[in-house]
């Protein structure tokens, strides 16, 4: 198969080379694969927008999951917000509270769109919409966020993975902070170049990261998880924007991540048998949910 | 390159919360109902390995049963699936199974009604993707992501080259085909995946050629 780029080297290499955004690199291999007009194409990234703006919104109102495990808290976090008391910061803690309540949203059976993958589908959306009230982008920039964010995703899925069962959460919601923390740094003005020092960065700090879902629901730690990598990813952005550089390059770090999953127990890759699904409380949860009619059972216990 | 499309990362949209236990759940289901040709009125639902074990809290249950109902992976409408399919006549049953399978996200459906039944294994391979394993006891592998056609015939010469000419008559350009047989002389099966959506005169006209007993279409 023809593509313009097959890592991230050569991704930047070809938008600096031809004075092109990441996003627009995107488009167009997009537009080269598939054989679909430009139109066609924004217009379906344009449809993911509407989907995750508005899980973001259902979240924000307050959701709660079937099992009783998740939900609620991105109101807890907009309330905090809200108070103005914040320690780490108004913005960051909003791509939290955002980031969350995607993934309750998710974990409440509602509408979302899987970036990259369902679990993992609160960091890119979380980040993306608490920027917007800082960098008012135009419509057409957050649709090129989420190009941005795709073309990452692209070379970790291709030359890594970004399957928790296959690569551990790092390749979830690591490859979703690196992601975002490139789409964050384009929004903000930031060279092709700056969008890779922020994805290693950010993939170098979520490294080693086990999948280990409570019951193996996509609850608990995924929500939470899902916050501390929106915050990575802001927290990386701004450094790359600050001129910090990775001493690793980025498909380096790409290759130890898959290298990492590869030689991860399969325990601890979203079978449920080890991390936190195997702490005692994690297997009190479980059996109560599974075997003996939900977590009522539990408190019932207490 | 496993991924070819943006969309493949940043997509698909689908109702949470597992794109494996709960989108590709739906996919299973309807494309069981797809291949069916009509709404069943009843569904057995055996579920292997992960599947069995978390079906309730991934919504594995009602996504299938949605599917069933000809719902896509967003449709919001597969929260209520159980409520809709008491209202649409359809009536269910789970079943987990203990049995090792291949995939650990595998479910069996068997599904019929007055006129006739049929069993259709799917598995979930992961990103709300699947496949299609096994049709009426024919082993086969069918993605999903491509329209197609399965045809069931007698094991007769002449069989396949007919169904071929009749695609080709109405300029339908076959991508992939499989024939398996469970013994030679007796039944088999067709499995075309097809480049266009299939119109409903095409398989009519392909239920007409002789030897062929049943065809059904699952559509892109």
């Amino acid at each position: 198969m023809d593509v313009l780029f097959h890592n991230v080297r050569e991704l930047v290499e070809r938008a600096e080379q031809e004075g092109k955004l990441i996003s627009e690199i995107m488009i167009e291999q997009e537009i080269l694969i598939t054989g679909r007009t430009r139109e066609e194409i924004i217009q379906q990234m344009d449809r993911n927008l509407t989907v995750m703006e508005e899980a973001i919104e259902r979240g924000l109102q307050g959701v709660q999951s079937v099992t009783g495990l998740t939900g609620g808290d991105a109101v807890l976090l907009q309330n905090y917000i809200a108070e103005g008391k914040s320690l780490s910061g108004d913005l960051l803690l909003d791509a939290v509270s955002k980031a969350v309540a995607t993934n309750e949203v998710n974990a409440a059976m509602g509408t979302i769109c899987a970036t990259p993958t369902a679990g993992s589908a609160g960091v890119v959306p979380g980040t993306l919409f608490a920027v917007k009230n800082k960098l008012n982008p135009t419509r057409e920039q957050m649709i090129r966020y989420l190009f941005t964010s795709g073309a990452f995703g692209f070379v970790v899925a291709n030359n890594a993975s970004i399957s928790g069962a296959a690569g551990g959460c790092q390749a979830e919601v690591g490859s979703a902070a690196g992601m975002a923390a490139a789409a964050i740094v384009e929004m903000a003005g930031g060279t092709p170049q700056q969008c890779a020092e922020a994805f290693a960065i950010t993939l170098k700090n979520m490294l080693g990261l086990v999948c280990d879902p409570v019951a193996g629901l996509v609850e608990v730690p995924c929500v939470k998880r899902n916050a501390m990598g929106a915050s990575n990813s802001l927290v990386a952005a701004d450094m790359a924007l600050a001129g910090v550089t990775s001493r690793i390059p980025c498909d380096e770090v790409i290759g130890a991540m898959y290298r990492i999953g590869q030689s991860m127990s399969p325990n601890l890759k979203e079978t449920a048998r080890g991390g936190l699904a195997a702490t005692p409380t994690g297997k009190a949860i479980s059996k109560a949910i599974l075997e003996n009619g939900g977590l009522q059972s539990i408190k019932a216990l207490q | 390159m496993k991924f070819t499309s943006v969309f493949d990362i940043i997509g698909p949209v689908m109702i949470g919360p597992s794109s494996s236990h709960t989108a590709g759940a739906a996919r299973i289901g309807r494309v069981a109902r797809d291949l069916f040709g009509r709404q069943p009125k009843w569904a057995k639902i055996h579920l292997y390995g992960s599947f069995a074990e978390t079906y309730r809290g991934h919504g594995t249950d009602v996504a299938i049963v949605g599917g069933l109902l000809n719902y896509d992976t967003f449709d919001d409408r597969i929260k209520t699936a159980f409520a809709d399919a008491k209202k649409a006549g359809l009536e269910y049953e789970f079943i987990p199974e203990t049995a090792n399978t291949e995939h650990p996200n595998t479910a069996r459906l068997v599904i019929g009604d007055d006129d006739g039944e049929m069993s259709v294994v799917g598995i979930s391979i992961g990103g709300g993707k699947i496949e299609v394993s096994e049709v009426n006891g024919f082993k086969l592998r069918l993605t999903g992501g491509m329209p197609a056609i399965l045809v069931v015939h007698d094991d007769r010469a002449g069989c396949i080259a007919n169904v071929a000419n009749c695609l080709a008559m109405h300029e339908v350009n076959i991508g992939h085909m499989e024939v398996s047989r469970i013994e030679r002389g007796l039944t088999a099966l067709m499995v075309i995946e097809v480049d266009q959506n299939i119109e409903d005169k095409v398989l009519q006209q392909i239920s007409l050629i002789p030897y062929i007993t049943k065809v059904s279409k699952i559509n892109n």
